[in-house]
């Protein structure tokens, strides 16, 4: 799924600039321990999260991941939002919570690549 | 690439906004050097996991690497209180984090196993009282 597809499907708003158009996002990952991320996510472009602190977007870019969604309502402050266009992750957050997004995400066929 | 890159770097404590910051680092030399994207992620994590340890367990410390045409060489160190029983804090879910690093969304104990998973050679060094040092060795031809 594109960004924009993403975004549509989850209401969501892009926090990030110039998101990339090109990115196909097909597998995914939803947790709010970073240290699960690190030690289950096996080669998920996308992780959904209640976390809002830096370090998940340090996760992200240590795990490869494209796209990160937060979840009921959750913005990411300035300095997150900066140090994800560095690392050119992309930022969302729609105020729909985790099961929710996660289940319309995979009714669209994102699926998890876990162990 | 017969020459080696060597790096060093100040892991500060109690900044968990700078937290990752070394590890980012070395993931971007590494990505500039056209190492395999593979042998980047087990760096990056192992790395990552150990440069969270020495933030929130070891009150900060230092990493030194070294990068030669086959390997990267890693040593996290801090001062910090050091692991009484190694063994045990090598199982997967052992933690002695409190509640506000699980809060932050750290410390559920898969650290250390974490590292030696994603690493070729993995090393700790640790006296109660003195601090902890960590060896990570990754290989590049790893398969
Ligand atoms: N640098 C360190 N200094 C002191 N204790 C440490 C250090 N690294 C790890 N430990 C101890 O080992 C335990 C397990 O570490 P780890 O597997 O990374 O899990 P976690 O960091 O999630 O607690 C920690 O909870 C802590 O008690
Ligand atoms: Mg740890």
């Amino acid at each position: 799924m594109r960004i924009a597809e993403i975004a549509e499907l989850l209401k969501a708003e892009i926090c990030t600039k110039d998101p990339s158009q090109d990115l196909d996002i097909l597998s995914a990952c939803s947790a709010d321990l970073m240290s699960d991320v690190m030690a289950f996510s096996k080669e998920n472009a996308m992780l959904l999260t209640g976390l809002v602190n830096p370090q998940v977007v340090r996760t992200a870019e240590m795990m490869d991941i494209k796209v990160v969604v937060f979840v009921r309502g959750k913005k990411p402050q300035p300095p997150m939002i900066e140090l994800a266009e560095e690392k050119g992750i992309v930022l969302l957050s729609t105020d729909y919570p985790l099961f929710v997004a996660s289940g319309k995400l995979y009714s669209k066929g994102i699926r998890g690549r876990g162990e | 690439m017969n020459n080696v890159i060597v790096r060093d770097y100040d892991i500060p404590a109690n900044d968990f906004t700078a937290a990752g910051e070394a590890s980012s680092s070395v993931r971007k030399i590494l990505v500039q050097l056209g190492v395999s994207p593979y042998v980047v992620k087990r760096t990056s994590i192992a790395m990552y996991e150990a440069e969270i340890n020495a933030v929130i367990h070891g009150h900060g410390g230092k990493a030194h690497v070294e990068i030669d045409g086959s390997k990267v060489y890693i040593r996290i160190s801090d001062e910090g209180p050091g692991i009484p029983d190694l063994e045990l804090a090598m199982q997967e879910g052992y933690s002695t984090a409190p509640d506000s690093i699980r809060e932050m969304g750290f410390g559920a104990g898969m650290g250390l196993s974490n590292i030696k998973k994603h690493s070729d050679i993995m090393k700790i060094d640790t006296e109660v009282n003195k601090g902890t040092t960590v060896h990570i060795t990754v290989f590049f031809n790893a398969i």
